[in-house]
């Protein structure tokens, strides 16, 4: 009689750092994923599908949108609640996390971090109650992990500004009814708060991905984009105020992977407890368990480096390259684990009838969005050795 | 309108479930425990009439002291606050003591509606509401998938097997209900986060004036002498069709009394 399985995030109890709010709260993500997502995620992926204006207002409704963020009809939560969040999240797809994390920790924290009253009001309630879609136009076609050197123009006309230029791999815009556009001025960059509805915006959006299928990702076009004075983010100084929101998105994305390489691996444990072959249940041969064994060590580490990052983000002590530490690790091994877990499934690995694959193929958006694992080895290097190899 | 809510704290039935083996009462302490679900249905209808109508909508629950996360659970959906008996002798109270259990602490709280799930998922009843409705001289209005409130005069569609019952009956009342009343809504994080701060009140059994040997196990009208695990699903009976197949599942379908 085998003994009773143990998921793997139970293996060290680690339930028992998080408070009773917080496991509330991740349970409601849970069940919300179960109920809206879980059933019709493989189908909106084949069809490269994302609901977001059936998504966004049950996720409003909850308070997912800007979570953490204060006021303005935003929760108020916590960094772990909302990297718990982001878990569940990204255990359904990458797609719904990355929705929300767009929405949230990009557009509504840079117009929340750096807006004015106004273009607050205008936007942040709607945003929360995800009434309203936002993006956020950063990376170009020419310029991904070397934003400084953007294209994008924005230029005085009077009392206007006027922007050229074009945004490209930008999660949510075809469907976002507002974007944080970041632009060359005369003097460094720039954040607008732009329309999507405005003069000259233009958006195509990009088919043909392997990856995130169930998330809509466009380009925009900027030609000779009117905006009056007060689009611009009067706070939002330079590049440091845009990478500023990045820092806040990747805290989501360490958790969020998390999420992803938990199903994974509770699919593959389910999977290899049942399929026998040469007589038996391939998880009871060695080699199957000790791949199991490691993933689960892996998952747990990283779950101990998210909720430490997560209690330092709460503490107001993180820094960037901690942040760094936990975006590069926590999303390659979970891309490890999803693709462990793929050669345990065998010839259903690479079948949309499990999750498996989908997940393994998202990861690989994650790893390169929101900084370039390669980006983050080079952000940690400079902290260890005081020494800039970016360029 | 001043509404109590009956919640319950149920073992998980989607998980395994056991009876214990010194007392066989259910094993609280090795399973997951969440809120009746049919309970939920009754926090959601009590928080649409008190949108409707104005009020105050308190969550009255009786259980250990594990109870009270999912008491917090259920504030989070949006009532105002909880009242918690919690009492060592309540343990393996029959419904006839835990209908006078909440009966006494419901003349407490003087409600003009007490809402609750029609039945648990552990126990499955189903009296409890009408014992509660003697107990307190009230309405008993069972089983509702339709309640509507019209100044102080409820009116319900009783479900039943063929159909439903329009039921009629001045408040105060006792109304439980199923899940096709309503679709409860998520707790939100600003209802999480505010659950914490809501008054949650415990009483004990002489708070309520109820000796102790007049619940638990002590005062319940019927034992569970003994218990055993369910035996392993059989084999089955398989019928191969030899022209007579027909008649042979019929046959065993009317036997089962199925037909």
């Amino acid at each position: 009689m085998p003994r009773r399985r143990t998921s793997p995030l139970d293996l060290i109890d680690v339930d028992r750092l998080l408070t009773e709010e917080e496991r509330a709260v991740r349970d409601v993500v849970r069940q919300v994923i179960d109920d809206r997502v879980r059933p019709y995620v493989a189908e909106w992926y084949e069809e490269a599908f994302l609901p977001v204006r059936e998504l966004a207002p049950v996720f409003g409704g909850l308070g997912l949108l800007g979570m953490h963020l204060t006021g303005y009809g935003c929760a108020g939560a916590s960094a772990v609640a909302y990297g718990l969040a982001c878990m569940e999240l990204e255990a359904g797809d990458s797609g719904v996390r990355s929705l929300v994390s767009v929405q949230g920790s990009l557009a509504m924290y840079a117009i929340w971090r750096f807006g004015g009253e106004e273009q607050k009001q205008r936007w942040l309630p709607r945003m929360a109650a995800g009434a309203a879609i936002g993006c956020f136009g950063l990376t170009e076609p020419d310029h991904g992990s070397d934003p400084a050197s953007m294209k994008t123009r924005a230029r005085r006309d009077g009392a206007d500004w006027i922007l050229d230029g074009s945004k490209m791999w930008i999660t949510n815009a075809p469907v976002a009814d507002v974007a944080v556009i970041w632009a060359r001025l005369e003097d460094g960059l720039g954040g607008f708060v732009v329309p999507m509805d405005a003069p000259g915006v233009s958006v195509r959006t990009i088919g043909h991905k392997l990856s995130l299928r169930a998330s809509p990702t466009g380009e925009i076009g900027l030609d000779g984009v009117r905006l009056p004075a007060s689009a611009r983010l009067p706070g939002a100084e330079g590049l440091k105020a845009a990478l500023s929101c990045l820092t806040e998105a990747r805290q989501g994305i360490a958790w969020g992977a998390i999420g992803a390489a938990r199903e994974c691996l509770d699919t593959t444990i389910t999977y290899a407890c049942t399929r026998d072959q040469f007589g038996k249940p391939i998880a009871q041969f060695q080699l199957t368990q000790a791949k199991l064994a490691d993933m689960a060590v892996e998952l747990q580490k990283a779950f101990l480096l998210a909720v430490h990052l997560g209690r330092a983000g709460d503490a107001g002590t993180l820094r960037p390259e901690q942040v760094s530490v936990g975006k590069l690790n926590n999303v390659r091994e979970a891309l490890a684990i999803a693709r462990e877990c793929r050669t345990i499934m065998g010839a259903n690995g690479i079948s949309g009838d499990y999750p498996v694959m989908r997940h393994a193929a998202n990861l690989e958006s994650v790893l390169t969005y929101e900084g370039t694992s390669e980006i983050h080895q080079l952000i940690i290097g400079q902290r260890l050795t005081g020494l800039n190899a970016f360029a | 309108m001043n509404i109590v809510v009956l919640v319950k704290q149920v073992p998980d039935s989607g998980a395994e479930r056991n009876l214990r083996s010194d007392d066989s009462t259910v094993d609280r302490g090795s399973a997951s425990n969440v809120i009746n679900e049919m309970d939920e249905y009754a926090i959601e209808e009590a928080l649409r009439i008190r949108e409707a109508h104005g009020g105050e909508v308190t969550v009255l629950s009786m259980g250990p002291a594990g109870a009270a996360e999912s008491i917090r659970k259920a504030l989070s959906m949006g009532p105002d606050g909880a009242v918690h008996v919690v009492d060592d002798a309540l343990h393996g109270s029959c419904a006839v003591a835990t209908s006078k259990v909440l009966a006494a602490a419901l003349r407490t709280l003087s409600p003009d509606l007490v809402l609750c799930g029609a039945e648990s998922t552990d126990g499955r009843v189903q009296v409890v509401p009408h014992m509660l409705a003697e107990r307190l001289g009230v309405a008993a209005l069972t089983g509702a998938r339709k309640l509507t409130v019209d100044g102080g005069t409820l009116t319900v569609e009783r479900q039943t097997e063929e159909g439903y019952e329009v039921v009629t009956a001045p408040a105060p009342a006792v109304v439980s209900v199923w899940d096709t009343i309503n679709e409860p809504r998520y707790p939100s994080f600003k209802g999480i986060m505010a659950a914490k701060k809501k008054p949650l009140r415990t009483l004990a059994l002489a708070d309520l004036g109820i000796p102790a040997d007049e619940v638990g196990l002590a005062g319940a009208t019927s034992a569970v002498v003994e218990h055993s695990q369910r035996p392993p699903r059989s084999g089955g009976q398989k019928i191969t069709d030899g022209g007579d197949g027909g008649v042979r599942l019929v046959e065993f379908l009317a036997a089962e009394k199925f037909v």
